[in-house]
C-alpha cells in the first residue's frame, strides 16, 4: 500500500510527461488526479491505521542507494505518525489540487505538462515525508525543489515568472549549503546518516543524573575542538539553515513572495501547504538530536519570532492578493518553528496539519477570485465581488476564520487555527524560563496575531466589500467558478473548520502519546505538553483579542472610512515605503550578493584568467619567445665577416674553456 | 574468455578500423559515407566487445585483472595491461562516448572526413590504452600520444582561433608532462623496472617522493586541469569541433585524477599527505573562482568549460581526502562528469549546427519549438548543479563528504559551489531555453532528428540511472578502493613509526 501511495504520482508524472501529447489533455489530467485520490484515500488509510490505530512504526527497504565505506543509505519507506500525518496533508491537498486545476488551467495549452509537474512534486514531496535516512530526505528536498522550479516558471515566456524561478532556486540552495553539510556532520559525529543509527546514539548522549556531561573532543569544526554539546549544536544549525531555505524563514524568505508568479494552485499545493513545511518536518522528524541541543533550539525560537512578526507586518500593506497569502503564509511558518524552538514539537506539526487546509483554501479561493476578475491579482482593481461571487466568498471566510484562529475561549468550539496557533502561543508563554527567546517570541506572537487578523480581514473587506474598482467590462464577465473548482474548496473548508476539534485531542491532547508513540521525541524534563494548559487566562485570551482588534481595525478602515489608511499611508510615508517594499532585503540582497557575485566573476575572467595567469603564463611566454626571436633575426645581417667574426669569438671562447677545464 | 587478450583487442580494435578507413578513397560522397560507416562500425563493436570485460570482471578481486604480459624493451620494460576496479569503468566510458562522438561528427564534419575519423580512431587507442596500461613506459607513450590526435582535432577542424586554442593546449600539456618523463626515469634508477604492480609495492625514499610527487603532479593538474593552470581548457573547448570537446572533458580530463589515483596517491603516499594542503587549496579556489568565471560568461562553451574545471576541483578534492567517500566520490564525480559533461557539450553542438554560433545572447525561447531538446537539457542542467536523482550528485555529494571528514574549511568552502553552480547553470538555461521566442533566426529551428536523439537519449537515462543506481559503480570500485586506502594507510602508519623512532 504504502508504495503504491509513493509511486501512484510517479506513474502519473511519467504518463503524463512522456506520453502527454499523444493521449491528450482531458487523458492526462484524469489519469494523474485520479491517482492521487487512490493516493489520498489510501493516505487516509494509513493515518487511521497507523496514528489512530495500534500499527507500530516500520520500515519497508525499496533497493540500495549510496552505500560507501561506512555511509549507507538505502531508498526506504519509513512509516510512523510523523509520516503519516505528512502522507494525508500531501496527498489530500494535492489531490485537490489536481482536480481544482482542470478548471483554473482549463485555457492553458500545456496542460499535460503542468499535470506531470504536479505530480512530479507530489512524489518528491512523498519520497521526503516517508525516507528513513538524510539522503534519501535531501532527494526528496531537491526534488521538490525542482518541480517548485519548473511550476514557478510554467509560464516560461514570462521574465518575472523565470527570475522567481531561479531566485527560488538559488535561495534554495543557500540553505541546502547549510543542509549538506549538516549531513555531512551528523555523518562524522554519528557514523550513519540512517535515522534509526543516528536516533539510538543520540539516546545514549542524554544526560544522566549524577553523570558527568562528557568533554572530550568529539569533532574538529572550522579548526576548533569541539566537544559532544558544541558538536550538536553546528549540526542542528546547519541542518536548520536548510529548512529556513526551504520555509521562507528570515533571511533566506525572500523567494516566496516571488514564487507567487508560478499558476495559484502551485501557490496552494508547493508554496503553502506542503513544500514550504518540509522544514518543519525536518526539524520534528530530527527531534531526538535537536532536543540535545538548547542553543539550537533557542536559534530556532528567535529566527521563528522574526519570521512570524516580520512577514505579518509586510503583509499588511500588500496589494496584491496572492503576496499577501504568502507572507502570511510565511508569517505562520514562523510560529510553526516557534513551537520547534519551545521543544513543542506537536503543536508545530498540529499546525502544519491544521495550515495546509485553511491556507490551501485560501490560496485557491483567491484563484477562484482571481480567474473571476479576468487574471486580476491587484486588490485595489477588484472589491464588491461578494454578491457575484458568493460561494468563493464565504468559502474565504471560512479560511479567514480558520487562520485568524476564531473559536469560544475556554471551549472546544473553534476553526482549525484556533486549537493549533493558540496552542502554539501558549507554548510560547509556557517556555518562559526554560527557553531564553520564549518571552520575545510570545510578544511578538501576539503582536503577529493582531496583524494576521487585521491583513485576513482587509483582504476579505478589500475583495468582496465595498463599490467595485474594477472595469466595467471586467465586471461584467465575473462568475462563479465551475463545481469542478468549489468541490475542493468545500472539502478543504470542512478541514478548516473541523480539523482543529477532531484531532487536538490526539495531537496535543491527552491522546498524545498513543497517537505519536516514538515518532517524536522530547527530553524527560520538557514537560511543556503540561505545562501549556496551566498558562495564566490572560495569556489564554491574548490570541482571541489580538484577533479582535485586528478585525476591528480592518472593519473601520476598510469598511466604514476607507479614506484612513490612505491618510495613514500618506503620513507615514517612510514606513509605509519601508513595509511595502518588504524591508528592502531584495534590495540589500542585489547589492551585497548578486552584484559583488557579478563583479567579481567579471574581475577574475578578466584579470585573473586573462591579465595574470595567461599574461604571465602562455600569452607572455609566447610573446617573450617572439620577441627574443626577432632580435635574434636581426643578428643575421647576411654580411660574411660577423658570422666569422662571432664564430671566431665562439671558438676562442671553447678553446679557453676546454684548456681552463683540464687544468682543475 | 580467459586466455583471450580482451584488453588489447578492445585497444586496438580502432587501429583496424583506421587503417579500413586508410583503404577508401576520401573523394565522393558515398566514399565519405563509408568512411562514417566504417568509424562508427569500428566504435561501437568496439564497446560491444568492451562489454565483456565489465561482465567478466570480478567484483571482489581488489588487484588487476585480465592482466596480459608480453616483452616489449626488456630491462623491466615491458607490455603489460591489465584493469582493476579503479581503471575497468574508463574504459567502458570511452568505448560507449566514442560511438556517440562519431555520430555527433556526422554532418557538422564536411571536409577531411578521412583524416577526421582516423585521428578519432587512433585517439580512442591511445585513450583506451592509458587506462589498461600496467606500464610506465606504456603509460606514458599512451598518455602523451594521445595529444598528437587532439592537437589536430583541434586545430585543423576547429573554429576562428584554432591554431591559438591548439598550441596552448598542446604546450600546456607538453610542458607537464616533460616533468612526469624526467620522474618516470628516476623511478626506473630507483627500482630497476617501470612496471605498475612492482612500483606499487616499491617504497620510495620519503625525500625523493616529494620531487616525484610534483613531476607527476605538474602533469596531471594540468590536464585535470586545476587552478591555475586551467586557461587552456575555455579555449580547447571553445575551438574544438562538439565531438572533440565532448572526448576532451568526458575522458581526456579523467586522466589527470586517474593519475592521481594510480600512481600519486599509492606510489608517493607520505608526499601525498605531505601535499594534502596544496591540492585543498588549489581546489576550492579551482571551485569557486571558475564558479564565478562561469557566471559571467558569454559563450555557452566557455561557461561549460569553466564549469567543468569546477567539477574536477572536486574530484582531486575528493581524491585527497584520502578516504572511502572522498575517493569513491570522485571516481564516480569523474564518470558521471564524462557523462554530463559530454552530453551538455552535445547538447551545444545540437544548436550550433544549426545556428553556428555559441553566444549565449543569441538564442532564447528554444523550448517553444525545440520541445524535447529543452527535456534533455534541463536534465543535463540539474546534473550539472548536482541535484539528487541524477548522477552529478551522488559524487558532489560524497567528495563534499569525504572533504569534512579530512578538514571542514574545505568543505565548508566547497559546498559554497552548490550555490554557485546552480546560479550559473539555471543562468544559462534560462537565457538559451526559456522565454519567448522573439528571434526571427531561430523561428525556423527544428526539434531533434533521429541521429540527435540516438546520441542524447541513452545519456539521459545513464544520468539519471547512475542517479538513482550508484551501486552498480560502487560495487566496481569498491575493493580497489578500499585496497588503496589501506595501502595508503599502512605506509603513512609505517612512515610515523620511523620517525617516531
Amino acid at each position: 500500500m504504502y508504495q503504491a501511495i509513493v509511486f501512484l504520482p510517479l506513474l502519473g508524472f511519467l504518463i503524463a510527461g512522456l506520453f502527454g501529447n499523444a493521449i491528450g489533455a482531458k487523458a492526462s489530467e484524469y489519469i494523474t488526479s485520479g491517482f492521487l485520490v487512490i493516493c489520498a484515500v489510501l493516505s487516509w488509510v494509513a493515518f487511521f491505521s497507523v496514528g489512530l490505530g495500534t500499527t507500530e512504526a516500520f520500515t519497508i527497504p525499496l533497493l540500495r542507494f549510496i552505500d560507501v565505506g561506512t555511509l549507507q543509505s538505502d531508498w526506504a519507506l519509513r512509516v510512523d505518525t510523523l509520516t503519516v500525518v505528512m502522507l494525508v496533508v500531501v496527498n489530500t491537498v494535492s489531490a485537490l489540487v489536481h482536480i481544482y486545476s482542470i478548471g483554473y488551467m482549463h485555457h492553458d495549452p500545456s496542460r499535460p505538462r503542468f499535470f506531470a509537474y504536479l505530480s512530479l512534486f507530489t512524489f518528491a514531496m512523498l519520497m521526503l515525508v516517508t525516507s528513513d535516512n538524510l539522503v534519501q530526505m535531501f532527494f526528496g528536498w531537491e526534488g521538490v525543489g525542482l518541480a517548485s522550479y519548473l511550476l514557478i516558471g510554467f509560464w516560461y515566456k514570462k521574465p518575472s515568472a523565470n527570475a522567481a524561478a531561479i531566485k527560488a532556486f538559488v535561495v534554495n540552495r543557500v540553505g541546502d549549503f547549510g543542509f549538506i553539510l549538516g549531513i555531512a556532520g551528523v555523518f562524522v559525529l554519528f557514523g550513519s546518516v540512517n535515522f534509526d543509527s543516528i536516533f539510538a546514539t543520540a539516546a545514549s548522549y542524554v544526560p544522566h543524573e549524577g553523570v558527568a556531561e562528557s568533554t572530550a573532543a568529539v569533532f574538529n569544526f572550522l579548526g576548533h575542538e569541539l566537544d559532544r554539546a558544541s558538536a550538536l549544536t553546528v549540526i542542528c544549525l546547519l541542518l536548520f539553515m536548510g529548512a529556513m531555505g526551504k520555509s521562507a524563514q528570515v533571511p533566506l524568505h525572500t523567494w516566496l513572495p516571488d514564487a507567487m508568479e508560478g499558476p495559484t494552485p502551485v501557490s496552494a499545493l508547493i508554496h503553502a501547504a506542503t513544500m514550504v513545511t518540509a522544514g518543519v518536518f525536518m526539524l520534528a522528524r530530527l527531534s531526538p538530536i535537536f532536543e540535545l541541543s538548547h542553543t539550537a533550539l533557542v536559534c530556532v525560537t528567535f529566527i521563528g519570532a522574526i519570521t512570524a512578526f516580520f512577514a505579518a507586518t509586510v503583509g499588511l500593506v500588500q496589494n496584491d492578493i496572492k503576496r499577501v497569502i504568502a507572507y502570511s503564509t510565511c508569517s505562520q511558518l514562523g510560529y510553526m518553528f516557534v513551537a520547534l524552538g519551545m521543544g513543542f514539537y506537536s503543536a508545530a506539526i498540529f499546525h502544519l496539519f491544521t495550515h495546509a487546509f485553511f491556507k490551501a483554501l485560501l490560496f485557491l479561493g483567491s484563484g477562484s477570485v482571481i480567474h473571476a476578475v479576468s487574471d486580476e491579482q491587484d486588490m485595489r482593481k477588484m472589491g464588491g465581488l461578494k454578491k457575484l461571487i458568493p460561494v468563493t466568498y464565504w468559502m474565504m471566510v471560512i479560511g479567514t476564520l480558520a487562520l485568524t484562529g476564531v473559536g469560544i475561549p475556554g471551549t472546544i468550539i473553534g476553526t482549525a487555527g484556533f486549537f493549533s496557533k493558540d496552542a502554539i502561543v501558549e507554548g510560547a508563554f509556557a517556555g518562559i524560563g526554560h527557553n531564553a527567546m520564549a518571552g520575545f517570541a510570545f510578544t511578538l506572537l501576539v503582536i503577529g496575531a493582531v496583524f494576521t487578523s487585521f491583513y485576513s480581514w482587509r483582504l476579505i473587506f478589500m475583495t468582496f466589500h465595498g463599490k467595485p474598482r474594477a472595469t466595467a467590462d471586467v465586471m461584467h464577465h465575473v462568475h462563479e467558478s465551475p463545481p469542478v473548482m468549489l468541490v475542493p474548496l468545500f472539502i478543504l473548508a470542512v478541514g478548516a473548520l473541523m480539523a482543529g476539534v477532531v484531532f487536538h485531542d490526539q495531537f496535543i491532547g491527552e491522546g498524545y502519546s498513543e497517537f505519536w508513540k516514538a515518532a517524536l521525541y522530547v527530553l524527560p524534563e520538557n514537560h511543556i505538553l503540561h505545562e501549556v494548559h496551566n498558562v495564566p487566562l490572560w495569556v489564554k485570551l491574548s490570541p482571541f483579542v489580538a484577533m479582535i482588534i485586528g478585525f476591528v481595525t480592518a472593519y473601520q478602515f476598510y469598511i466604514r472610512s476607507p479614506e484612513t489608511p490612505k491618510y495613514l499611508a500618506a503620513q507615514h510615508r517612510g514606513l509605509y515605503a519601508f513595509l511595502l517594499n518588504k524591508w528592502y532585503f531584495d534590495e540589500l540582497y542585489d547589492f551585497l550578493f548578486v552584484r559583488t557575485a557579478k563583479k567579481l566573476g567579471r574581475f577574475l575572467w578578466k584579470k585573473g584568467d586573462g591579465a595574470v595567469i595567461d599574461g604571465f603564463g602562455p600569452d607572455g611566454v609566447s610573446a617573450w619567445v617572439v620577441d627574443v626571436t626577432n632580435r635574434v633575426v636581426k643578428l643575421q645581417t647576411g654580411y660574411l665577416y660577423h658570422y666569422a667574426f662571432v664564430m671566431l669569438i665562439g671558438v676562442a671562447a671553447l678553446v679557453t674553456w676546454m684548456m681552463l677545464g683540464s687544468s682543475f | 574468455m580467459t586466455d583471450w587478450p580482451i584488453l588489447s583487442t578492445v585497444t586496438f580494435l580502432p587501429l583496424v578500423g583506421a587503417f579500413l578507413i586508410l583503404l577508401i578513397r576520401d573523394d565522393s560522397e558515398a566514399a565519405r559515407r563509408n568512411i562514417r560507416a566504417v568509424a562508427l562500425l569500428t566504435t561501437a563493436f568496439t564497446f560491444i566487445v568492451s562489454i565483456f570485460i565489465w561482465t567478466g570482471f570480478d567484483y571482489n578481486n581488489p588487484g588487476f585483472q585480465m592482466v596480459e604480459q608480453a616483452n616489449w624493451i626488456g630491462g623491466g620494460i615491458s607490455y603489460h595491461m591489465g584493469v582493476d576496479g579503479i581503471s575497468m569503468l574508463f574504459v567502458i566510458l570511452t568505448t560507449f562516448l566514442m560511438p556517440i562522438s562519431i555520430l555527433a561528427s556526422w554532418e557538422s564534419i564536411q571536409t577531411r572526413v578521412k583524416a577526421y575519423m582516423i585521428a578519432f580512431l587512433i585517439l580512442e587507442t591511445l585513450m583506451i590504452g592509458v587506462f589498461c596500461a600496467l606500464d610506465l613506459v606504456l603509460f606514458y607513450v599512451f598518455f602523451e600520444g594521445g595529444l598528437i590526435p587532439m592537437f589536430i582535432i583541434i586545430g585543423v577542424w576547429g573554429g576562428k582561433r584554432r591554431v591559438y586554442a591548439s598550441f596552448k593546449f598542446f604546450l600546456y600539456t607538453l610542458l607537464g608532462s616533460v616533468l612526469m618523463l624526467l620522474a618516470i626515469m628516476a623511478m626506473y634508477w630507483d627500482a630497476g623496472t617501470t612496471d605498475i604492480p612492482t612500483l606499487l609495492a616499491h617504497k620510495f625514499p620519503a625525500g625523493m617522493q616529494t620531487w616525484l610527487w610534483l613531476a607527476f603532479f605538474a602533469s596531471f593538474a594540468v590536464k585535470m586541469p586545476m587552478w591555475p593552470v586551467h586557461t587552456w581548457l575555455p579555449d580547447a573547448h571553445v575551438e574544438a569541433p562538439t565531438a572533440g570537446s565532448v572526448i576532451l572533458a568526458a575522458i581526456l580530463l579523467k586522466m589527470g585524477g586517474y593519475g592521481f589515483l594510480r600512481f600519486s596517491l599509492p606510489m608517493f603516499p607520505d608526499a601525498s599527505l605531505y601535499f594534502q594542503p596544496l591540492v585543498f587549496a588549489l581546489s576550492v579556489i579551482a571551485i569557486i573562482y571558475t564558479s564565478l568565471v562561469a557566471l559571467m560568461q558569454e559563450d555557452m562553451k566557455k561557461l561549460i568549460a569553466y564549469s567543468s574545471v569546477a567539477h574536477m576541483g572536486y574530484v582531486t578534492m575528493g581524491i585527497f581526502a584520502m578516504n572511502a567517500q572522498g575517493i569513491q566520490g570522485s571516481l564516480f564525480q569523474m564518470l558521471s562528469h564524462g557523462l554530463v559533461s559530454g552530453a551538455l557539450f552535445l547538447c551545444v553542438g545540437v544548436v550550433y549546427d544549426r545556428m553556428h554560433t555559441r553566444e549565449i545572447a543569441a538564442y532564447g525561447g528554444l523550448v517553444n519549438n525545440m520541445p524535447k531538446y529543452a527535456v534533455a537539457f534541463l536534465i543535463f542542467t540539474m546534473a550539472n548543479v548536482g541535484l539528487p536523482g541524477t548522477s552529478g550528485f551522488v559524487g558532489e555529494f560524497l567528495t563534499l563528504i569525504g572533504a569534512f571528514r579530512a578538514n571542514t574549511w574545505v568543505a565548508l568552502f566547497a559546498a559554497s559551489g552548490v550555490i554557485l553552480s546552480a546560479a550559473y547553470a539555471l543562468w544559462l538555461y534560462r537565457k538559451v531555453i526559456f522565454g519567448a521566442l522573439t528571434k526571427d533566426s531561430l523561428k525556423g529551428l527544428l526539434d531533434m532528428s533521429p541521429r540527435e536523439k540516438a546520441i542524447i537519449y541513452p545519456l539521459v537515462v545513464l544520468t539519471i540511472f547512475f542517479g538513482i543506481y550508484p551501486a552498480a559503480v560502487f560495487d566496481v570500485t569498491a575493493a580497489s578502493v578500499q585496497s588503496l586506502i589501506s595501502n595508503i594507510t599502512a605506509s603513512l602508519d609505517a612512515a610515523h613509526a620511523v620517525a617516531a623512532n
